[in-house]
């Protein structure tokens, strides 16, 4: 029972890492993929490690996954805040058919902060 | 059991494919910053792939490898994501 | 009142002891089978660990100030426990909304980066907020700055009104995070 459950979970998760990694080559901007990362792969590393929880079972297992678990969410959703934060800094500039740019309206006055030529 | 032995080559090949696809947005990114995000997630991929590898082995202290190396992977993007703005801002 | 300029009550001795308690349990995790087979506790990892964990308590004292009187507090604790599911609900959500306009051969995405207000006013909880909006269904926070202004990139831009936006992404989550750290 614990195995078939296992299954499922790591099949889930497999089909997860699969789209995420899908998006971050078909979107087509930075933004974009970093969305599809910290979405998509992170869901989708959560489930195999839950899949490991219930198919090990043991006690120790289900601790250090959890642990694990909680670090992937904190430390994915940080880098994806730093990475896309940097990026916009560094004038990446958004995809075609973008809406609307607040951030860089906003920044526009700030000292150190060049236009992009593009 | 039949499924079991079936089903981790497949996941194994499945998970190579999303490292494939992390690397070949590594290889021909247009900018440096989609090759970063491309790095961060093959570190989340592989912490997935030591899950499996804990499971079919059965060897709980792998689950150690998998924590140690979201950290590390957490540390280089933040390495990174400094080297990114430093590169055309003096902060 | 802000986090920042919080003056915490001189109160180190305490603030040490959470800290060690925290990182002894942490280790205690890491190494959990800690009787070993024949019902013996591991006494000398537990020695390291409290060794390990007096060491982080006293170098890391200035960096890691932790309010303890929110860490008894049992209203917090329920409000997170319920806050845990809520979160789950979401990122489930916002992976499989992700995926479909992945997989959708359109890609019916409309991306923007767009301006909040946040009513949260403590430090934690605008970071724990920036996170939760990272991990929920196509919205990626950028910036925050020292007001409480979130710049975030929204793979689907439906509105431009700032309450509208407000209510799609963000309330959903102040409320929850307001009623656990603040």
């Amino acid at each position: 029972m614990n195995e078939t459950i296992g299954l499922i979970l790591f099949v889930i998760g497999v089909l997860f890492d699969l789209f995420g990694c899908v998006g971050l080559v078909r979107l087509p901007d930075v933004y974009n993929r970093i969305q599809a990362s910290t979405k998509c792969v992170v869901l989708g590393t959560t489930f195999l490690l839950l899949g490991t929880m219930v198919w090990v079972g043991t006690a120790s297992a289900i601790i250090k996954g959890l642990l694990c678990i909680a670090f992937v969410l904190i430390t994915s959703s940080t880098a994806a805040h730093a990475l896309s934060r940097a990026a916009h800094r560094s004038g990446v500039p958004l995809a075609e058919g973008s809406v609307i740019d607040q951030y860089a309206d906003d920044l526009q006055g700030e000292p150190g902060y060049e236009e992009n030529e593009s | 059991m039949l499924t079991m032995e079936f089903l981790f080559p497949v996941l194994t090949v499945g998970l190579l494919v999303c490292c494939a696809m992390c690397l070949y947005r590594i290889a021909n990114g247009p900018l440096g910053s989609d090759r970063m995000v491309a790095i961060d997630i093959l570190g989340t991929v592989v912490v997935g792939f030591v899950a499996i590898i804990t499971a079919v082995s059965g060897k709980v202290y792998l689950l150690d490898v998998a924590l140690v190396w979201a950290l590390v992977s957490f540390a280089g993007t933040l390495a990174l994501a400094k080297y990114l703005v430093g590169k055309r801002l003096n902060e | 009142m802000n986090q920042s300029d919080y003056k915490f009550k001189r109160k180190p001795a305490i603030e040490r002891l959470v800290l060690f308690a925290l990182s002894l349990v942490f280790w205690i995790m890491l190494i959990w089978p800690v009787t070993s087979v024949d019902g013996r506790l591991l006494t000398g990892d537990i020695a390291v660990g409290i060794v390990v964990a007096a060491f982080v308590a006293l170098i890391m004292h200035n960096i890691i100030r932790v309010r303890f009187v929110r860490l008894v507090n049992p209203v917090s604790w329920f409000w997170a426990f319920v806050y845990l599911f809520v979160l789950s609900y979401y990122v489930i959500k916002g992976g499989v909304d992700v995926s479909y306009r992945v997989l959708h051969p359109r890609m019916p995405i409309r991306p923007g980066i767009v301006r909040i207000r946040s009513i949260l006013e403590t430090d934690t909880g605008r970071a724990v907020l920036a996170n939760c909006i990272t991990l929920t269904p196509g919205t990626l926070t950028i910036d925050v700055t020292d007001d409480g202004v979130f710049y975030i990139h929204w793979l689907n831009v439906l509105s431009l009104e700032e309450e509208e936006v407000a209510k799609q992404v963000l309330r959903r989550f102040e409320w929850y995070i307001k009623r656990i750290f603040e």
